[in-house]
């Protein structure tokens, strides 16, 4: 069954569409990951215009985050005083995420740094899970079950304007939580991600929070700063597909329910080694893209749009 | 005087002898954009019309051009720059239509000669040749044959030879698909009779290709009032997401 897509202007197979959504959902399930790294780069494969990937994917992630931080305000597993500041740097970080595209969209290089941005950042997180993951592995197989030191993080508790955040039972900075936010911000409105795979890592290694509050805070500040993301795109690049966020989200829904079951049956370590070779799957794709020569060597766009 | 009048006549001649006009009709002259929409298939048809009997000489031979509107496009071109291939220069040309068809009734070449093509601009190469008024930088021709390329490969242009039945010299007819991709606009459709490579005729209508219903509906929401279709996005993408989460955990619980 064919969909015209009334903003991107293409026509595609809707059951091409619930069976990306479901597929990427069951992923997200099994994993406990957004999915938006995964299903942007899959939009562009089937033919969706990059810009209106990256719009439409923050529309969705906002919607596939809700149901989830709903269960996390239940269970009381969201810091929302450290949400918020995260929170903060995050809306800075995606409305200098959506000058950049907008100016490299001007120039004609927006593909390239949305695709570059991907190789660079699923590289770098897939090699470092994929070393982590084995390297624990190892350690369960030999049955070496002594837990990992906490690191010091002196020069964290150095930096001024200290806050304390009762949830997590940390008194920190408010700098590298801001800067954490930032970060995750631009990469949300370039990449069309909610960034969870960047700023999980970054609040267990880096402030120190506690596991158990990391992953409904993320959300609810994702949830957010994806909202910020889908409006800023929606009123200056016009390319928010609601008829494509739909579609790809009843299919997401359905697999992350499926996924969070076969999830739950599969060893933790064997899970992340998977992701980590999925992710570097993916990586490599889009670096060959970049890499070889293309057959075509011209490309058109809008003209004068700007 | 008399040769005068002879220079006159065989002047008017040709005028004279091509009485011929064509007589059009089409079997849909609009195409509705909707949801399931997958492309379309205009039926152009019709005859000639003529007071005098059938000339003599060449029989005569239909082209049918269909035409989408046209947009200014920006092409680029890609080089290999610190091991990547990135996009290195550009040219904007100025109007390039956006689908453009061209059915005829025999080999373009035999039924059409190199100037009426040029003064008609009927085949794909004359169409966006004529248009790119920015083409001064030199290698533009590369860019433009980049265009042509690239929309053949996406049977957005497309020449159809052989495809126009012609009955005894009178009626004519051809059918033009038109793919999903299309973009929304006046389509003219152009209708030339030729004969010993001249056109002696022509006829020119419209399409009207248009998004309709909730197409249309949310297009226009998201040019004219995007803050609400924003907004609206939002909600019913987290309404979906919420409903159908909630539906499949109920599902599962009975």
């Amino acid at each position: 069954m064919q969909i015209y897509l009334p903003i991107a202007e293409v026509s595609v197979n809707a059951f091409l569409l619930f069976g990306l959504g479901g597929m990427v959902g069951i992923l997200s399930g099994m994993f406990g990951v957004g999915g938006g790294f995964l299903m942007t780069p899959l939009l562009f494969f089937i033919g969706i215009p990059p810009a209106v990937a990256v719009a439409t994917e923050a529309n969705q992630i906002v919607a596939s985050s809700f149901s989830g931080v709903l269960a996390h305000f239940r269970r009381k597993t969201v810091d929302l005083r450290m949400g918020t500041v995260l929170l903060i740097g995050g809306l800075t970080g995606a409305a200098l995420g959506v000058v950049v595209f907008n100016y490299l969209k001007s120039l004609g290089q927006v593909d390239l740094l949305v695709k570059l941005c991907y190789v660079v950042f699923l590289g770098i997180i897939g090699s470092l899970m994929f070393i982590e993951s084995l390297n624990a592995l190892r350690k369960s197989r030999r049955a070496d079950a002594s837990p990992p030191k906490r690191r010091q993080r002196g020069w964290i508790h150095a930096m001024p304007f200290k806050m304390r955040f009762r949830t997590s039972g940390l008194y920190i900075s408010v700098i590298p939580p801001l800067v954490v936010g930032l970060f995750v911000g631009v990469l949300s409105a370039i990449m069309g991600v909610g960034g969870g795979f960047i700023m999980v890592p970054a609040m267990i290694y880096l402030l120190g929070m506690p596991t158990k509050v990391v992953v409904g805070t993320s959300l609810f500040q994702i949830i957010f700063v994806t909202a910020f993301t889908t409006m800023l795109h929606a009123t200056t690049n016009y390319t928010v597909d609601v008829v494509l966020a739909v579609l790809l989200l009843v299919g997401g829904v359905v697999g992350a329910q499926i996924g969070t079951v076969i999830g739950a049956r599969m060893p933790a370590e064997q899970l992340r080694v998977l992701l980590a070779a999925l992710v570097l799957v993916v990586c490599s794709k889009l670096a060959l893209d970049l890499l070889l020569q293309p057959s075509e060597l011209f490309s058109l766009g809008d003209g004068g749009g700007h | 005087m008399y040769r005068l009048i002879a220079a006159f006549c065989l002047i008017c001649l040709p005028a004279f002898a091509s009485e011929e006009q064509v007589v059009l009709g089409l079997s849909q002259d609009r195409v509705a954009i909707t949801a399931n929409f997958d492309g379309s298939e205009i039926l152009i048809f019709g005859a000639v019309k003529r007071e005098a009997p059938i000339p003599a000489g060449p029989p005569l031979e239909v082209i049918v051009s269909v035409v989408g509107p046209s947009k200014p496009v920006t092409v680029r071109r890609k080089e290999k720059k610190f091991g990547i291939w990135v996009n290195v220069d550009s040219v904007l040309v100025d109007s390039a239509p956006s689908f453009y068809a061209v059915a005829t009734s025999a080999p373009f070449d035999d039924i059409i000669t190199d100037t009426e093509d040029l003064r008609y601009r009927i085949s794909i190469e004359r169409a966006i040749r004529s248009v790119g008024a920015a083409m001064h930088i030199r290698g533009a021709q590369e860019f433009a044959d980049a265009v042509i390329r690239i929309r053949e490969a996406e049977d957005l242009y497309s020449i159809r030879e052989n495809t126009v039945a012609v009955d005894q010299q009178t009626l004519f007819r051809t059918s033009i698909e038109m793919p999903a991709d299309l973009t929304e606009g006046d389509y003219v459709a152009r209708i030339f009779l030729t004969r010993g490579g001249e056109v002696v005729s022509q006829l020119e209508t419209t399409i009207d290709v248009r998004k309709v219903g909730l197409e249309r509906f949310l297009y226009n929401m998201s040019r004219e009032q995007p803050i609400w279709y924003g907004l609206m996005s939002l909600v019913i993408a987290i309404a979906a997401g919420w409903g159908a989460s909630t539906a499949f955990r109920m599902l599962r619980e009975n």
